[in-house]
């Protein structure tokens, strides 16, 4: 059952919610409860840019079995306008065409399910701009 | 003033030609593309449902509508293919879209109407001086049994509605709904696909209940066909959509800009309303847009729509619906779709 984490991280794979530093500015995502640059403990929460740039990707061609029947998928990590990092899976590409550098944006899909009759889980992925 | 301050749509970038569905089955693929006037249909991704598209059409509304989605107080999704039997789309949606938790949220469900149903109610709230702005969806990735005549029509999409009574962009002037009991096309609970009565679904169905209301539309507004710019009528098919408006007597070239079921097939609740936001893209300001939606079961709901000078502010600030349909297309061929469609069956 992975409901309770799932209630949990909402805020970050719907909306893309960070935690902003009011110390030093740093982005952390998702939010901790220390900054990992100057150990303050107070944070705004700001929301990342949909827009980013692939920085590297690769392509899953054996998956766990949750994700077997979409093989072969690529997985990338994607520079967000303003210099956040995430990894995201990348949908609807033809694997042939990606390129390192070249422009992402971030969409609203289903990740997975938790089996036939649990919840239906929600996030982003990445798609060519 | 009420009506639509913001309008946003989506479509799947996947794609099956009627042909080659009709090459699985054995069928001539001249008889669908000539008889039902349907060349291809948009496919769901595997990883996109009611929600997922009902998201991105409605974040596109908001783009176009730049309005604080604090300040939406409804929220209504029509769909024939909600993927939760007992838990509302919008709940998911609005916390994808920073609305509420101060928000009322429904699933609506009557066939391909459930979408001008949300459309409606919302509009009734804005008008009613209940709230500010209220956002009313239709989308689908409708079913359509393997074999069956609707496989070669049961598409993907959808578009979103933010109702409100500043900065409009299309003053809603009238509506009207007829509705009645009449069996044409069904699905039963736990069934994967829905039936239909045939030749049933036309005449006593959707011809009655699309002419019951715009004529009731029409006496209502003292309107007459041409007195409007555009009109846009459910889209099961392209032929009958041509049909009920030649009967209205509504011209070819009031049709055109709507009729997007040729290359796109039936959205099944996003279908007028795809139809609409494909006209909002291209209108201009004073242009009046006549638009009856049907559902199976059935029933019709109609609005008048009359353009604002604000229209020309908002049609660039998101994607239209044509580009969407013209470009970045992926074809599949019919195994594909069977996998994306999931109508396979796999181990659990």
């Amino acid at each position: 059952m992975i409901t309770a984490r799932y209630h949990r991280e909402i805020p970050q794979r719907y909306r893309l919610e960070a935690g902003k530093c009011l110390a030093c500015g740093h982005l952390s995502f998702p939010p901790r409860l220390v900054c990992p640059e100057c150990k303050a403990k107070k944070f705004e929460t700001v929301t990342l840019s949909d827009e980013g740039t692939l920085v590297t990707f690769t392509v899953v061609r054996v998956a766990s079995d949750k994700f077997s029947k979409e093989t072969p998928f690529p997985v990338g990590i994607v520079e967000l306008n303003g210099g956040v990092r995430v990894t995201a899976q990348i949908a609807d590409a033809n694997i042939d065409e990606l390129k390192i550098g070249q422009k992402l944006r971030i969409v609203f899909r289903r990740i997975q399910d938790d089996g036939k009759a649990g919840i239906l889980c929600y996030g982003y992925k990445a798609i060519m701009a | 003033m009420v009506g639509i301050v913001g309008y946003g749509a989506y479509l799947p970038r996947y794609r099956i030609k009627a042909e080659t569905i009709a090459r699985q089955w054995g069928t001539d693929p001249e008889a669908i593309t000539r008889g039902l006037q349907l060349y291809e249909k948009t496919v769901p991704g595997q990883d996109e449902d009611t929600i997922t598209i009902s998201v991105s059409a409605a974040r596109y509304a908001l783009r176009r509508a730049q309005i604080d989605p604090q300040e939406i107080g409804a929220v209504y999704i029509g769909s024939e293919s909600h993927p939760y039997a007992v838990k509302p789309s919008g709940t998911i949606l609005i916390d994808a879209l920073g609305i509420g938790p101060n928000v009322h949220v429904a699933s609506y469900e009557f066939a391909c109407k459930a979408g001008s149903e949300a459309m409606y109610v919302a509009y009734s709230h804005v008008k009613a001086g209940e709230m500010k702005y209220a956002l009313g969806i239709g989308a689908d990735t409708s079913q359509g049994a393997p074999g069956d005549a609707l496989e070669y029509s049961a598409s993907a999409g959808g578009a979103a509605f933010i109702m409100g009574s500043e900065r409009v962009v299309a003053e809603i002037l009238f509506t009207h709904s007829y509705t009645s009991d009449t069996p044409d096309f069904w699905r039963r609970e736990g069934e994967s696909y829905p039936r239909h009565g045939g030749r049933f679904t036309g005449d006593p169905a959707y011809f009655k209940h699309i002419m019951g209301a715009a004529t009731a539309l029409l006496e209502k507004s003292k309107m007459s066909p041409e007195d409007f710019k555009y009109a846009v009528f459910h889209m099961p098919n392209g032929k009958f959509p041509n049909e009920v408006g030649k009967r209205l007597g509504f011209k070819k070239e009031q049709l055109e800009a709507g009729w997007i079921v040729p290359w796109m097939g039936n959205t099944y609740s996003g279908s007028s309303p795809t139809g609409l936001a494909a006209i909002l893209d291209v209108a201009k300001p004073g242009d009046l847009i006549f638009m009856v939606s049907f559902g199976s079961g059935a029933g019709s709901d109609g609005f008048i729509y009359r353009v604002t000078d604000e229209i020309t502010k908002v049609q660039d600030r998101a994607p239209k619906l044509r580009e969407m349909l013209d470009n970045q297309k992926t074809y599949l061929n019919y195994g594909e779709y069977a996998k994306f469609r999931r109508k396979i069956k796999l181990n659990d």
